[in-house]
């Protein structure tokens, strides 16, 4: 866990072996729920984790405790995500597994962290890698959650599967499956929602996709059914010439980062007539570090024209 | 278009991905390996350290992880480093300042007087680019540092640039004045911006024979070409008194230039009448040339070439130009006098060799009434979006652009604030301004504002306090909430309960401030007094947010009346305190044993009706115990029990005995 200083610097604070395979994702929960983390691992648990403020003595020293509150020990396989629900939702948290179980877990007692209970289990029929929740806190829309799969065996399965919370049954049920990705999917993400009346959705896989999902209006005869969604695919880039591992959004949800075996993070953003363009590339070039420099101010493509702009601060200017 | 891209100094692409996270400000880019079988990942691109062009982004080492040779290393790649830039804060604040002027000033006023109220904002943003470059000028010329002189001089130019774009547009758009007037604007125009002759100019005129200056006849010329008709007539004066065989030449070419109509501001003559009086002077530079009055005087015969607005000639003086915008407003001069739209002929001018650098691509899409690709052109030149949000700001309130519907931002105005607010949220206090752009974005501002601001470190109660208090004046009760539950959080945890507990107060949070105040009589139980003290006195109404909070006040209180004395105060309040159920049951105990130093006391405090409450309540708790916790209770608390009874007894023994003695009681 890496802690940002006073002074703008980023120092390790804590780093513990706990699982007993590898780690494969680490997210955070809300900041109101205090400081609190969850991992993943190929060793088939998910963990929950607190910070707990120690002696003084470790502040001085740089180094935070954190302890385990809670194992999830339910899958029987690999668990290849976890991610917390929006925090409108409570404390909440899911999980999924190489076997494709997503699983749903939440804390009835914010405060107490060490129960939780498993409030659902979702057979997605495909292994699983990856998952989003739909952070709008909207009451028009019901909680939702992406689940991405990333299963190699040839077919032509939808790899991105969208489920539904229904009021009436009080179940998840899929809701849409996204046809037209049938490659592994590494990782998925919704964006933000600004208030809009869709939904937006990036998929890692063998390229950068972005989706829009528009809920169709719900038929009133429907016993509260699901909802039905138009799809629409908005961007598709293979600029990583390769698979793309992980994608996320900006806080406005107007910048989508994306990484991939290219070795390159790459940035995608919506100009205003909704065109969608890489803005931005960055990296490694694999050459020592000299201490830190930070360069390019201004962007210089303007300042080579006019020399004689800058006469004209010499007070020579001509004047009427 | 290029895409920029940025070096991460040291992270190695042959063995590793690079993973990132989005941070608030900034987005953190580190080494590690995706793939889930094990092994390395497929082949990537070669990217044989080749250096790519510094961008808008930039990357640094943030932070290294302890201990190890294979230690993972932090980097942080900001965009928009502009707003750190200490002379630039001017820019920002004082242009904030303008642009919320501009939003509230009134939309009442029409016609001329809007119109003179909207150019006065443009040129008020003008002077600040100017001060900003007056600024970074000053920077630039006192450091010895030569990156950072370099780096403030093409800061000085790029503002300069800036400037000239925004003068363009405030003549072409804002004043879009008639035919002439907007004549002699460019023409101000072209003055004050192409001074590569000035210095020459300067040296002429300041030599002690201007006349035998060898650049003399230059520097008529720059006079004629940029229409300074009064300058240009009085250094010819001086070569006529010098050279007294050309006096006729002179005399005829002082009238032509006298005589010719210029547009002027006060002009009352309609556009005809100005055509009519044109013609006829064209006409008379025409013969007066085709009669060869000035073939000896090579000089002289050019000049009158330019009035007649011959292009080729105008075109030799390519060098005393130096600009193509300057070529182009010169031919304007002397080619119409009511400005027709004309081509722009750039190629005549650069002849073919180069192409054009962005600055030019802007004035001529500016030149071209292009205002959309004006503002394109900007937006890519430029590394912030500071310039082409304020300007097509102004622009709209001109009226003139169109709307195109689109999901970032109602309209093209609405998505650049939109971007330019965003960029100030990640400096620490810059973030203040975007606020009050939020506040001007009627579609997207309120969203946008809500997430940025969930997101500002609240490093400090005081900042936390401006966070607030914003989002309070305009009604956002979920950040509000969020904000100060997440304080009161890092307060508990620290064990700060005070901190802790006005937060929920202001959150309003019922739940937490019953936790809290249970913290608070679980510390007062084992410590046997209150921290804290000050803000539970002070409580007031807030009390009433959730019964253990009331509790925790009133029961503060009754300590607060014993401590001063107030006996008969304190028991009525502590007897309230149970038979009004404020107290927790898990209490009672506790303030039973409370009860005891008052029922000791010489002076008889509870009346009888008050002590058979209390032995009421004793009883109460302990009927309430089953069997098993009664056996499970130690000796003290069998003991304090045993106490109780008999303190009660005593204590109606002898309030019986008062009340019966006593009149009343």
């Amino acid at each position: 866990v890496w802690d940002k200083s006073e002074n703008g610097e980023w120092h390790c604070t804590a780093s513990w072996k706990t699982h007993s395979g590898s780690v494969w994702r680490v997210t955070w929960a809300h900041p109101e729920f205090g400081q609190v983390l969850a991992s993943c691992s190929f060793d088939r648990t998910a963990a929950v984790w607190e910070e707990i403020v120690g002696e003084s003595n470790d502040k001085l020293r740089g180094q935070s405790h954190w302890v385990k509150r809670t194992t999830l020990v339910d899958s029987r396989t690999s668990v290849t995500d976890v991610k917390f629900a929006p925090k409108h939702m409570g404390l909440m948290l899911a999980t999924c597994s190489a076997d494709g179980v997503v699983r749903i877990y939440e804390a009835p007692d914010v405060m107490n962290l060490s129960q939780w209970s498993l409030q659902h289990e979702i057979s997605c029929k495909l292994s699983c890698s990856c998952i989003s929740w739909n952070p709008s806190s909207s009451r028009a829309h019901s909680p939702m959650i992406a689940v991405g799969s990333d299963d190699n065996s040839p077919n032509i399965l939808a790899k991105v599967q969208i489920y539904e919370y229904n009021e009436n049954t009080r179940k998840y049920a899929k809701a849409e499956a996204l046809m037209t990705v049938t490659d592994p999917v590494h990782d998925i993400a919704f964006a933000p929602n600004l208030g809009r009346s869709f939904h937006i959705l990036a998929v890692a896989t063998k390229d950068v996709r972005i989706f829009t999902l528009k809920p169709l209006r719900k038929e009133l005869s429907s016993s509260g059914g699901l909802t039905k969604f138009e799809i629409h695919i908005v961007a598709q880039f293979d600029n990583h010439n390769s698979q793309v591992w992980r994608v996320s959004w900006n806080i406005t949800g107007t910048v989508l980062a994306s990484s991939g075996d290219d070795g390159c993070v790459r940035l995608w953003k919506a100009n205003y007539m909704d065109n969608w363009k890489c803005t931005g590339i960055l990296k490694g070039n694999g050459s020592p570090v000299n201490g830190s420099s930070q360069q390019g101010i201004f962007n210089a493509s303007l300042g080579s024209a006019n020399t004689s702009l800058q006469n004209s601060l010499n007070g020579s200017s001509a004047s009427r | 278009a290029a895409v920029p891209s940025q070096v991460v100094p040291g992270a190695d692409p042959s063995a590793r991905h690079l993973c990132f996270a989005w941070g608030p400000a900034e987005v953190l880019v580190c080494e590690t390996l995706f793939g889930r079988r094990g092994g390395f990942p497929s082949r990537r691109e070669g990217g044989q350290g080749r250096a790519f062009p510094p961008g808008t982004l930039t990357a640094c080492v943030a932070g290294t992880g302890e201990g190890g040779p294979s230690s993972s290393r932090l980097f942080v790649v900001r965009k928009d480093q502009d707003i750190y830039i200490q002379t630039l804060r001017k820019l920002f604040n004082e242009s904030h300042g303008i642009f919320i002027g501009l939003q509230r000033s009134e939309e009442e006023l029409a016609g001329k007087s809007r119109k003179a109220q909207l150019v006065q904002v443009s040129k008020n943003y003008r002077s600040v680019i100017r001060a900003c470059m007056e600024d970074m000028h000053q920077a630039a010329i006192l450091t010895r540092d030569p990156a950072l002189h370099s780096q403030y001089s093409t800061q000085v130019s790029i503002l300069s640039a800036m400037e000239l774009i925004w003068n363009l547009c405030e003549i072409l758009f804002v004043e879009a004045a008639a035919a002439g007037p907007l004549l002699l604007r460019l023409l101000d125009w072209v003055r004050l911006h192409v001074c590569d002759v000035d210095n020459m100019v300067h040296e002429v005129l300041s030599s002690e024979n201007p006349s035998k200056h060898e650049l003399f006849w230059n520097v008529v010329d720059v006079f004629v070409l940029q229409g300074r008709m009064d300058e240009a007539r009085h250094l010819l004066s001086k070569e006529a008194s010098a050279n007294p065989t050309l006096v006729n030449m002179y005399k005829i070419l002082d009238d032509l230039m006298k005589k010719m109509p210029v547009p002027s501001l006060g002009n009352t003559q309609t556009l005809t009448e100005m055509e009519l009086k044109w013609q006829h002077w064209h006409e008379e530079c025409q013969q007066y040339l085709q009669d060869g009055t000035f073939a000896s005087n090579s000089h002289m015969e050019s000049i009158c070439k330019i009035l007649l607005g011959d292009e080729d000639a105008i075109l030799e003086k390519k060098d005393l130009m130096t600009t193509w915008y300057h070529f182009l407003v010169t031919r304007l001069l002397y080619s119409h006098p009511t400005v027709k739209p004309m081509e722009l002929r750039m190629d005549l001018f650069l002849g073919g060799e180069s192409s054009p650098e962005p600055l030019d691509t802007i004035l001529m899409a500016a030149f071209e009434f292009e205002l959309h690709q004006v503002i394109k052109e900007c937006s890519i030149a430029l590394s912030n979006w500071w310039f082409v949000a304020h300007l097509t700001d102004l622009l709209d309130h001109c009226k003139l652009l169109q709307s195109h519907n689109l999901y970032f931002g109602s309209n093209m105005r609405e998505f650049l604030l939109l971007e330019y607010a965003s960029g100030l949220f990640s400096h620490h206090s810059l973030w203040q301004l975007g606020v009050d752009y939020f506040d001007h974005c009627p579609e997207y501002g309120r969203v946008y504002l809500e997430l940025h601001i969930e997101r500002i470190p609240l490093n400090t109660e005081q900042k936390a306090l401006k966070v607030l208090r914003i989002c309070e004046q305009r009604q956002m009760h979920e950040q509000v909430r969020s904000i100060c539950k997440i304080m009161a959080m890092k307060a508990l945890r620290n064990n700060r309960l005070g901190s802790a507990l006005s937060w929920s107060i202001r959150a309003k949070d019922a739940a937490f401030a019953t936790l809290i105040s249970d913290r608070f009589l679980k510390d007062y139980c084992e410590s046997g007094c209150f921290s804290d003290l000050d803000l539970i006195d002070n409580l007031g109404p807030s009390m009433l947010l959730s019964d253990r909070l009331t509790f925790l006040g009133k029961y503060r209180e009754f300590h607060r009346l014993y401590g001063e004395k107030r006996f008969s105060e304190a028991a009525k309040l502590l007897l309230m305190l149970m038979t009004a159920h404020i107290a927790p049951c898990s209490f009672w105990m506790t303030l039973l044993t409370d009860a005891l130093p008052l029922l000791e006391q010489k002076e008889v405090i509870f009346s009888a009706e008050q002590t058979y409450e209390l032995m009421r309540c004793l009883e109460d708790l302990t009927a309430g115990k089953s069997d098993k916790q009664k056996f499970q209770d130690d000796d003290i608390e069998t003991m304090k029990v045993e106490m109780l009874r008999l303190a009660l007894a005593r204590n109606l023994a002898r309030v019986i005995v008062k009340e019966g003695t006593l009149e009343g009681s």
